[in-house]
């Protein structure tokens, strides 16, 4: 075995969820190896395995043929590891020469030894090929930049293992192909990569060997890219056919629900009008700063509205706040699910309640708790919300439950439009279908559903019409039969 | 022994571990302490806690909801110096008793628009608020005790109700009162929730904001409350009140499980955690210990009491 770095049968729980089970691959020094798998496949998991954030309940990694036991971030470094994540770690406030050698300065007797400490920084900046000043600080940086910082931090610790997060997600062609020059450079180097992505297109394009994950699982590893292809790795990535993951059916439409004429306000501007029938999805599709996002921070009454018209089933309304959206029957399941929607150390139940228990009060002020555990635990049975009990904590569980939380806490008050940001975000390949049952199902009891999505397939294979947002404006509203890639992304790409 | 009891008795050790520390250093104290356990020495003690006991109830709502109130020390004490000068220039006893109050829930309506309307920390604004308030007492005093000329008013603080001292009967009554609004309304679980998550609590409909100033206009009306009290029981409002005060009350507050970050919070821990506190400087006094060793003391048990909480988050 020639292997540098070796998972051999990880094995991760969460209450209520395997993230990972009996994982096992080598990755080779002077080699990047691609990991690729759905939202929730296990991805993330086992960086933070490997970068000593979680410890597995089972297995071991190995490097160069020795066993390795991290029980905190700082073992993992020292064994030469370093992973580098989409949220960056870095200090905004400090410089770049700072950050370079957070926790390791050339220093003389405690005192820091800035001549050594300029030279040394801009000599990794030269290494990185890249031309900024390391007396700037990193809040001032781009993106990308600050993505360089983070990988000249991990050269400087000798790291001998670089793992890549979705390295690219927030970048530019340009910028992506920087990086991808460096990569490269470090493979040339001897360096062991992983190199974490969903775009197929840049496993091909960067990867030697790769690994699919499904549901926490390892489902294959290529040793040779020239014998697998896009459509091969997707398939072992999703676990079935594609074009039934969506499970769409026609249904009935009945009456106008929701009407939206020319709203305007922050991140939002013009010729936002659209209408919602009883038993509608309709989908928003755009890039990141089209406006999607911010169209429903209005809705739900978070931003002002600054001019235009809301009707929910014909009658105008005011939406002021969040209660006052809820009490017009318009409802938000938020994009960042962990920050936004579910209280984390409160349990299950009281996160299903926490809204509509108004509802069912003794003498107008007093809990009805047998009320509350019916209502928690009817949602808990009719969307099979996988949690050991009611009153588990809604942290324990996994992304999918904690959306079906949410959902639940909609589907107990009365509401008759549904805002969804990014539902299936983060969520693994089974839930996202169950998510979609419960939008239909929603859909065919005259509700009506407007929901975000960035992954064109899942709009696409989900909604009945598709609205297109480019920078704070609605370019155009399509009905199913009208859905192309191409007619879309021409929409919602900038022109130029 | 089958998972579930096993389960249900992690459940009871990490939800109730600080009643069972209680009543081990109750059966303790009973025993090796001589006079602890009489009927003399067990009023005294509750005497002791009212203050604290009191304020801890709203504390509590502060806690949980995420925010921290330093000001209660010197609203204590400015209530009580507004009461007594009331007193004594109308003569009249329950208007100096409701005006006492007011000022109180006055202090903490401020406190609680700086904190949601105008977005500034709680940490600091009631830290300011303390000291304006404390320099408040000392204007309206001229910096000396204010004597009580009127005895009717001792009567809030040293009468008796079925042989109980009325400040006890005051301070029970409140703890079940909080103990309901916490588990048994829609503003306690409310409070809960914005302390787990703000953000998300008010994406679920919650009003934030009006929340948190009821809870810190209710704090103040406490502590005002408490430093009327006060004052009754002293038969004068006392500039120099309460010193640190705060710190007692937020200590009882962790020491009872309420977490810092907000989220968690229960009555019956609070009810404890002010009995521990309380507990200690009897027991403490009855030894004969000096005041300056009792200060190391409670910081002792103050700290193991933490590190004790943060074994039991890391267990889950």
């Amino acid at each position: 075995m020639s292997y540098y770095l070796e998972f051999k049968n990880i094995t991760k729980t969460f209450p209520g969820v395997k993230a990972l089970d009996q994982i096992s691959f080598g990755v080779k020094s002077g080699s990047i190896h691609g990991l690729v798998g759905e939202n929730g496949a296990g991805k993330s998991t086992l960086l933070h395995t490997l970068s000593g954030a979680l410890v597995p309940n089972q297995g071991e990694i190995l490097i160069d043929n020795q066993s390795m036991n991290f029980s905190n971030t700082k073992d993992a470094l020292d064994a030469g590891i370093a992973v580098i994540y989409q949220e960056l770690n870095l200090v905004p406030d400090m410089t770049v020469a700072e950050n370079l050698m957070i926790g390791n300065y050339p220093n003389k007797k405690g005192f820091v030894d800035h001549k050594e400490l300029r030279r040394k920084a801009e000599a990794q900046i030269k290494m990185l090929m890249e031309d900024f000043d390391p007396k700037v600080k990193v809040k001032e940086l781009s993106i990308a930049q600050k993505q360089m910082i983070e990988i000249g931090k991990a050269l400087m610790q000798d790291a001998k293992i670089i793992a890549f997060d979705e390295p690219t997600s927030s970048l530019s062609d340009r910028e992506i192909k920087h990086l991808f020059e460096i990569i490269e450079k470090l493979r040339n180097e001897g360096k062991a990569i992983i190199y974490v992505s969903h775009r197929m297109e840049e496993i091909f394009e960067i990867c030697d060997t790769c690994t699919v994950f499904r549901d926490g699982k390892h489902i294959e590893t290529f040793r040779k890219m020239e014998e697998v292809n896009h459509d091969l790795i997707v398939k072992k990535m999703v676990g079935r056919e594609l074009n039934d993951i969506y499970g769409y059916e026609e249904r009935v439409k009945g009456k106008e629900i929701f009407r939206i004429e020319n709203i305007r306000g922050k991140g939002v501007k013009r010729n936002i009008n659209l209408t919602v029938q009883e038993g509608e999805v309709v989908g928003i599709f755009g890039l990141v700063g089209a406006g999607r996002t911010e169209l429903f921070k209005l809705l739900y009454g978070l931003e002002n509205i600054e001019a235009g018209k809301i009707e929910v089933r014909g009658q105008e309304v005011s939406l002021n706040s969040p209660k006052e959206s809820i009490r017009n029957k318009i409802c938000l399941l938020p994009e960042d699910r962990k920050d936004e929607g579910i209280i984390g150390i409160r349990s299950v139940s009281e996160n299903i309640n926490v809204s509509s228990r108004r509802h069912h009060l003794k003498y107008n002020f007093f809990l009805d708790k047998k009320a509350e555990k019916e209502t928690a635990d009817k949602f808990i049975n009719d969307l099979d919300i996988k949690t050991p009990s009611r009153n588990q904590l809604a942290v324990n569980l996994s992304g999918g439950n904690q959306q079906k939380v949410i959902l639940s806490r909609w589907l107990s008050e009365d509401i008759d439009v549904f805002l969804m940001d990014e539902p299936t975000r983060g969520i693994d390949v089974g839930a996202k279908y169950e998510i979609y049952k419960i939008m239909y199902n929603l859909a065919s009891e005259g509700k009506g559903i407007l929901f975000i999505s960035s992954d064109l397939p899942e709009v696409m294979g989900v909604s009945d019409r598709l609205v297109v947002m480019r920078s704070g404006e609605i370019i155009g509203i399509l009905d199913r039969e009208e859905f192309t890639e191409e007619k879309i992304l021409s929409m919602a790409l900038p022109v130029s | 022994m089958s998972d579930t009891t096993k389960s249900k008795i992690k459940y009871l050790y990490t939800n109730y571990s600080i009643i069972l520390i209680f009543l081990i250093m109750f059966v303790l104290l009973s025993i090796f302490v001589p006079y602890f356990f009489t009927w003399r020495n067990m009023v005294g003690l509750a005497l002791s806690v009212v203050t604290i006991g009191l304020i801890a109830n709203t504390m509590m709502f502060a806690l949980a909801s995420g925010d921290f109130d330093l000001s209660v020390s010197s609203t204590v004490a400015f209530s009580g110096i507004t009461a007594a000068v009331i007193i004594n220039n109308t003569g009249n006893v329950g208007i100096g008793i409701l005006v006492g109050v007011l000022a109180g829930g006055l202090v903490g309506l401020i406190n609680g628009f700086s904190i949601a309307k105008l977005g500034l920390n709680a940490l600091i604004t009631t830290l300011a608020t303390q000291m304006i308030f404390r320099g408040m007492a000392f204007i309206f005093s001229n910096g000396r005790a204010v004597g009580i000329s009127q005895a009717g008013f001792f009567t809030l603080g040293n009468s008796m109700i079925f042989g109980i001292p009325t400040p006890i009967v005051i301070m029970v009554t409140f703890f079940v009162l909080f103990g309901i609004l916490l588990n048994n309304t829609v503003f306690g679980k409310n409070t809960l929730a914005i302390g787990g998550n703000t953000k998300a609590a008010e994406l679920a409909g919650i009003n934030v904001d009006l929340t948190k100033i009821i809870i810190f206009t209710a704090q103040g009306f406490m502590a005002g409350f408490a430093g009327v009290i006060l004052a009754s029981r002293m038969t004068s409002g006392q500039p120099n009140a309460a010193q640190g005060l705060e710190l007692d009350v937020i200590s009882a507050c962790v020491l009872g499980g309420v977490s810092l970050n907000g989220g968690i919070a229960t009555m019956s821990g609070v009810v404890v955690g002010v009995l521990i506190m309380g507990m200690i400087s009897n027991a403490l006094n009855l030894l004969n210990v000096a005041t300056f060793y009792q200060y190391v003391v409670r910081g002792s048990v103050l700290l193991i009491a933490i590190y004790l909480d943060i074994l039991k988050q890391r267990s889950k």
